[in-house]
């Protein structure tokens, strides 16, 4: 602004000011030879699988900045509601703001309905606000949880599609999970099961891809009832070696 | 709500006629108050979302009055207008932070939190508006 006075009262919300001096800045710098310091992603595993009583969600626990392992321990399960939860994958603070926002948005909502949420409800939600930001806002998101119609489970990608599926997987670990999803899912498993199997494709996730690491953590989701297990498995202890990559593997 | 075809939006979409430019007086740009000018700042966006969000609230208004009207007939889109139309009048002066409490719940946002309310907060603006500038203003005399 040229000066300290206004004319008109600012509103809120995005504002493009310094869109084109960001831009400015950056092919100067780029000129010199450098770059712009990297958005801190979540090159992630996040995962989730429909079991016979409910939902289990699981996520790695590495965030990172570009080469650089910024968060040796981050959580990615987001909560939403008291029955519904949300993993999410791609730049960190989008993830963060958007469930956050969803989760206010559905608590004033299910005030005023008088009602638990329905995760139908915090999937449309998320669709439309993504959607209006035309995948600016990076945020990939696995959503699951169990309301009055049973378990669901949502994946919601960046620029707001969803799809609703018996298991689904986010991130750039996404395929390694996915291979171990393909071979072993199964309709109606047991809870332990369940377990078993988010375990071992967010292991594969964290063991084949760069971007995943460190712990696993899983949260569990039924009627009446979330166990949220953080961490559930440690695949990458500080200070232990070779010794143990057996034992981290996929038991068969 | 927002189900309908793309196409109808692009189409009935409220333009966006300047960008970000304050016309003073004689009809040239205020180079006091929103600095130097370039023919490229005003008729190209800064970011590929600025023009979407500039008018995004009206384009919505625009788009659910429309099926109001379709659905329920004439007379629905009229009285809620009207009724927006009255709660908007009663504000305070241009410099002094009105809450819009009659407005926002007519609109349902009473009952959501959006980018709006966490980023930019008015009430924490940097910058100050003079009073008497801002009246006239918004009086048209300046």
């Amino acid at each position: 602004m040229a000066t300290l006075s206004v004319c008109q009262q600012p509103i809120g919300g995005f504002s493009f000011e310094y869109c084109k001096r960001n831009a400015v800045l950056e092919f100067e710098c780029n000129k010199l030879g450098h770059s712009i310091p990297a958005a801190r992603k979540t090159g992630t595993t996040i995962c989730g699988v429909v079991f016979k009583d409910g939902i289990v969600l699981g996520a790695d626990t590495r965030a990172t900045e570009g080469m650089i392992v910024a968060d040796k321990n981050c959580s990615k399960i987001h909560y939403i509601s008291p029955n519904i939860y949300c993993c999410g994958a791609g730049t960190a603070a989008d993830t963060e703001m958007t469930t956050q926002i969803i989760s206010s948005n559905l608590e004033l909502h299910s005030l005023s309905t008088g009602r638990l949420p329905r995760v139908a409800t915090a999937n449309r939600m998320l669709k439309q606000m993504l959607f209006r930001y035309q995948g600016h806002i990076g945020a990939a998101l696995v959503l699951g949880g169990v309301d009055c119609n049973g378990p669901h489970l949502y994946s919601i990608y960046p620029h707001g599609s969803t799809d609703k599926l018996p298991y689904v997987t986010m991130g750039s670990g996404s395929l390694a999970a996915m291979a171990v999803f393909e071979d072993r899912y199964e309709q109606n498993m047991e809870e332990e099961d369940a377990k078993r199997l988010v375990r071992d494709a967010i292991a594969a996730g964290i063991f084949n891809d760069l971007g995943s690491g460190s712990n696993i953590d899983l949260c569990v989701i039924t009627k009446g009832k979330v166990d949220y297990l953080r961490p559930h498995d440690m695949a990458n202890k500080k200070g232990v070696r070779r010794v143990h990559e057996l034992e981290a593997l996929p038991r068969p | 709500m927002n189900t309908r075809g793309l196409r109808s939006q692009l189409k009935d979409s409220v333009p966006v006629t300047g960008l970000g430019t304050q016309i003073g007086a004689y009809g040239v740009q205020d180079t006091l108050r929103s600095g130097f000018s370039s023919v490229k700042n005003e008729l190209l966006p800064s970011h590929a979302l600025e023009l979407s969000e500039k008018n995004f609230q009206l384009n919505q208004d625009k788009m659910n009055f429309s099926t109001l009207r379709n659905i329920q007939g004439l007379h629905a889109p009229l009285k809620l207008q009207m009724e927006y139309r009255a709660a908007r009048q009663i504000q305070r002066l241009p410099f002094l932070q009105s809450s819009h409490l009659a407005l926002d719940t007519l609109k349902g946002n009473d009952e959501s939190i959006s980018f709006e309310d966490i980023l930019n907060d008015p009430a924490q603006s940097e910058m100050m508006g003079e009073p008497h500038i801002m009246v006239e203003y918004k009086l048209g005399l300046m």
